[in-house]
């Protein structure tokens, strides 16, 4: 079973493998494509730092991209803003600032931490304490019951049907 | 038959959360400038060039701030509702009319009519930003102390002239 099983896998992991490498032959052009926004500014340093900005922030038009990659007219705009704040010499804070006044907290894809948003940030460490919890209560149980609650095993139990 | 009770209980609570976020709209961002003073602006006023206008000039009275575009779609579906709004005198409108031409923009409202006490021109859509605008049409309330009030995002109805706008402007003139 397991001999003919093989060449199978083997051929599906060499699928995945030619997903993988055209995935990211697809990709790397658009990236590069993506940060050549119009008006690039003249000085790459700025460029770099705007980007890296402008990639932890929503693009309030097309809300699941950021500004960075949203080739909307906002996010052309906001750039453009981030670009110019820079330029004078403004920190990463304060342009955060900037935009949170602006556009509220929703314009972070890191929100902060408040009471609005703490079911957000504790949201997954209490599912997945619900869920230990859960296992954990299952697995005491199942430990405390007799032999005669489980099927016994039988010889092929494990075998492919 | 208490075995089932769990499951249920759990489905019925994913069902009303479920129920909650179908009626959400992703799409209305709450404003943080709502109860903050409305950005300063200086732009020049869209059919006079020469002319500029200043939040300054409109502190002391009541006045709705209506974003709109000759290339946006909904402000036309809107602007019936508008131009009826200006008739009734509740509160001048001022346009902003974002990132727009100042040709384009003109024949426009010529076309459609124009309920617009005056429209500022923000071509490269720099005040929009300062009013945290993302999607055209957008509506302010701004008081006689400058604070925005109210901010509605996408066209105006007549429901809600009725039920949040009219009201509201009636209690800030009052």
């Amino acid at each position: 079973m397991r001999e003919r099983l093989l060449p199978g896998l083997r051929r599906v992991m060499c699928v995945c493998g030619m997903l993988a490498a055209l995935l990211a032959t697809s990709l790397v052009p658009q990236r590069a494509w993506a940060t050549e926004a119009p008006s690039a500014a003249q000085d790459p340093a700025i460029e770099a730092r705007m980007m890296l900005l402008a990639a932890e922030l929503r693009c309030l038009v097309c809300q699941n991209q950021t500004i960075a990659d949203s080739h909307s007219g906002l996010a052309d705009d906001l750039r453009r803003q981030i670009r110019e704040m820079l330029a004078k010499g403004q920190t990463d804070d304060q342009i955060r600032d900037y935009m949170t006044q602006r556009y509220g907290d929703f314009v972070l894809y890191k929100p902060p931490f408040n009471a609005s948003t703490a079911l957000l940030w504790i949201g997954p460490a209490l599912l997945m304490a619900g869920a230990l919890g859960t296992l954990f209560v299952v697995l005491r149980r199942r430990q405390r019951l007799g032999d005669h609650a489980f099927d016994p095993d039988m010889p092929g139990d494990d075998d492919p049907r | 038959m208490k075995r089932f009770l769990l499951p249920l209980g759990l489905f019925l609570v994913l069902a009303a959360f479920l129920a909650v976020g179908l009626r959400l709209d992703p799409r209305e961002v709450p404003s943080p400038l709502i109860g903050k003073p409305a950005p300063a602006f200086h732009a020049t006023a869209l059919g006079r060039p020469e002319a500029t206008i200043k939040r300054d000039d409109l502190l002391g009275k009541v006045w709705v701030l209506n974003v709109w575009a000759s290339w946006c779609g909904a402000c036309r579906d809107e602007h019936p509702v508008l131009v009826g709004f200006a008739k009734k005198g509740l509160a001048p409108i001022y346009g902003l009319n974002y990132k727009d031409q100042r040709a384009e923009a003109s024949s426009w409202l010529q076309q459609f009519g124009n309920p617009y006490t005056d429209s500022l021109f923000d071509p490269d859509g720099r005040i929009g930003i300062d009013y945290g605008v993302y999607g055209v049409p957008e509506t302010f309330v701004i008081d006689r102390a400058g604070v925005i009030r109210y901010k509605h995002i996408g066209p105006i109805t007549p429901e809600l002239l009725r039920d949040k706008l009219e009201p509201l402007l009636r209690k800030l003139n009052a």
